[in-house]
């Protein structure tokens, strides 16, 4: 088997669960025929048809609104956002609707919601957001944001057969990089659980507890710091954020006494403060330095090449961020 | 009811026929009266805790709108499904709910269908085919069709019917929904309830149209306008609607013109409705004029609906121990149940 793209994987994970269950069906804007703006449900229109993989008028409320509807009939729906920002259009669906059915009166809401987010391809504001802690905040929600290629296949086949509304994030940054490429595991029914983080770089010195497309740029800065300060980096890849696989990231904590929490969405109110908070609660006698945050800056995500690097983290400036958290 | 009881000849042969025209046997018609009256009671006593500060929340009342809601969901089959709205006990209680369960969720006790989690009618339970609404109106209209598309996916012939007020029509779910419905020709009908007000803005200050139905035409589906109040009018204009989505043929528009004889909510004495309109509107009561017809139609005589409505007021107020009797929720269980756990 060739090395599999990250896109590849959720074509694959959806190719899976489709054939697999019924039940699974996709809707989303220029999904069927065409194959999406990105391709993720290349050639399963041809295969499972265009009711199953459902071209839909645009209208992100009413596809999530729709999506919803179907579920509490017993389907299993695979909703795309043609961009993840465009899922604000449907916040009030996902909000009062999916996140709060089950608690309210009980009923099950077997959905995802996936699509493209993230930054670094000169998409601008409205092409590169990083929704994530629109939906952290509101409970009932579980939000997963995966790596790598067998992330992304596993943690979208857990997500459908999952009674809860996911909220799955995908990193277009990540979908066709040759250097993530994964030779993946055979074997249909891999899952990765939703709600278990990865350390996917062990090191003794300090932690960065991160997720979805920041975890390459923390490995690649891990390297940096190995090399030339001699100084061992763990790399702790949350994949899930809600619910938050606390355990793992508190031991890594526990074990090198230094984190940045990192992360590519705007810094106020973003995820990583709930991760730093975590810490300080729970960890907090075992630091050695204040829990440092690294995120883009509180602005939109801008165009221009040389803003939007300024925004957004980077390899430089997470080294940077480490050698300050090493040498506290 | 007693059967036994002597009832007057039909005076007026023609308006006898009119429910047999829809196919609807006396039986129908008498337990279409029950359940309006059994809506207005639950109403009534809803109003009646609210006052008493038995409620933890709001009151909101049906009042004047139960022929469209009980009529409409009365053309429905037993596995069909709802979205019901704040103005619509009545399809609550025609899908099948007891009244007892829905005074249990306005005083938010342990054992209601929300378990104390919502209140007011905002309760769902997919036994019943009953979606529950949000606060945020219009959700439910794409929510529906999900439903219809479910059924159509699996080749079910069954329908999905939502209502929606004058005021939020002008939601952009609304368009999201209902085109989305059309598009895919879903067994799927919408109810716009014209109670000429949203809170305070009276309908003129939502829309230029004079029928709301005409907006159908926008989506290339069927609409009619029509008497709310006459629930022989509901049910004739609700029941082709509902036909023909079975039938696979799309969804349909339908306005319902209705007036909400009470405030917003309880909270609210609604003076802003000017007292002539009111008086309008009250001489169209749709209990009292369907009561009137059961009398000239000789499906019930007087004492027949009086003895009815005795029973179902007495009915009402046993329910109304009960629920009261019913405990508040334990605040252990406070955070069970956001998240469903395994497989359903």
């Amino acid at each position: 088997m060739p090395p599999t793209n990250y896109i590849e994987a959720i074509t694959q994970a959806i190719d899976e669960e489709m054939a697999r269950d019924d039940r699974v069906f996709c809707l989303g804007e220029d999904i069927g025929k065409f194959g999406g703006a990105f391709k993720a449900t290349k050639g399963l229109f041809e295969k499972y048809g265009a009711d199953r993989v459902r071209d839909t008028p645009l209208a992100e409320s009413g596809i999530i609104g729709v999506a919803i509807g179907a579920a509490l009939l017993g389907m299993r729906p695979i909703a795309e956002m043609q961009f993840i920002d465009f899922i604000s259009c449907g916040f009030n669906q996902i909000v009062n609707q999916a996140a709060k059915i089950h608690y309210r009166w009980g009923a099950r809401v077997p959905l995802v919601i996936r699509g493209p987010c993230g930054g670094m391809v000169r998409g601008g504001p409205f092409h590169s957001q990083s929704p994530e802690a629109w939906f952290t905040h509101t409970a009932g929600l579980k939000v997963v944001a995966p790596s790598t290629p067998a992330d992304a296949k596993g943690l979208l086949k857990s997500a459908v057969r999952d009674d809860n509304p996911v909220i799955y994030l995908e990193h277009k940054w990540l979908y066709r990089r040759p250097s993530v490429r994964q030779e993946l595991p055979p074997g249909a029914d891999r899952l990765v659980p939703i709600g278990r983080a990865e350390v996917k770089r062990p090191g003794r010195d300090a932690t960065v507890i991160t997720y979805s497309a920041m975890v390459h740029l923390a490995l690649e800065a891990a390297e940096v710091i190995q090399r030339e300060d001699g100084a061992a980096v763990e790399v702790v890849d949350l994949r899930t954020l809600v619910p938050l696989d606390k355990p793992t990231l508190l031991d890594s904590v526990r074990r090198t006494s230094r984190v940045l929490v990192l992360h590519e969405a705007a810094k106020t109110g973003g995820f990583g403060g709930e991760v730093a908070a975590v810490i300080a609660e729970e960890a907090f006698e075992h630091l050695d330095a204040p829990v440092r945050r690294l995120a883009a800056l509180d602005t939109p995500v801008p165009y221009a090449p040389t803003l939007e690097d300024a925004a957004l983290p980077s390899v430089g400036k997470i080294v940077a961020a480490l050698r300050e958290l090493l040498a506290y | 009811m007693a059967e036994k009881a002597p009832r007057a000849a039909p005076r007026d042969k023609a308006a006898r026929r009119r429910h047999e025209t829809l196919g609807l046997t006396d039986a129908d018609c008498v337990r279409l009266f029950e359940l309006l009256v059994t809506t207005r009671a639950m109403d009534d006593a809803v109003a009646s805790l609210y006052r008493r500060g038995e409620l933890p929340g709001g009151a909101f009342s049906s009042r004047g709108q139960e022929a469209t809601a009980v009529g409409s969901c009365f053309c429905l089959n037993k596995n069909d499904v709802i979205g019901p709205v704040i103005r619509n006990s009545g399809a609550i209680l025609t899908q099948g709910l007891s009244p007892v369960a829905v005074l249990r969720n306005f005083l938010g006790r342990a054992d209601s269908p929300t378990r104390g989690r919502d209140g007011n009618t905002h309760l769902g339970c997919m036994d019943l085919g009953i979606i529950a609404p949000t606060s945020h109106l219009g959700t439910l209209i794409p929510v529906c069709a999900g439903a219809a598309l479910a059924f159509k996916s699996r080749g079910e012939a069954r329908v999905a019917l939502t209502w929606i007020g004058d005021g939020a029509a002008s939601i952009g779910d609304f368009h999201e929904g209902l085109n989305i419905a059309a598009v895919w020709r879903l067994p799927f009908v919408l109810i716009i309830e014209n109670n000429g007000w949203a809170y305070s803005t009276p309908t003129s200050h939502q829309t230029l149209l004079a029928d709301l139905s005409r907006r159908a035409e926008g989506y290339g589906i069927p609409g009619a306008s029509f008497d709310g109040n006459d629930i022989l009018e509901v049910i004739a204009h609700t029941r082709p609607a509902v036909e023909r989505a079975r039938a696979g043929e799309g969804p349909t528009l339908l306005e319902a013109r209705t007036f909400r004889m009470k405030g917003h909510a309880e909270h609210d004495d609604a003076s802003y409705v000017p007292r002539e309109l009111v008086e309008h509107w009250k001489a169209r009561d749709p209990i009292d004029g369907f009561e009137r017809y059961l009398h000239e139609s000789g499906v019930l005589t007087p004492d027949e609906t009086r003895a009815l409505r005795a029973r179902v007021a007495a009915d009402m107020e046993r329910m109304e121990r009960e629920a009261l009797a019913s405990p508040f929720p334990d605040a252990g269980t406070v955070a069970a149940g956001v998240f469903a756990e395994g497989e359903a």
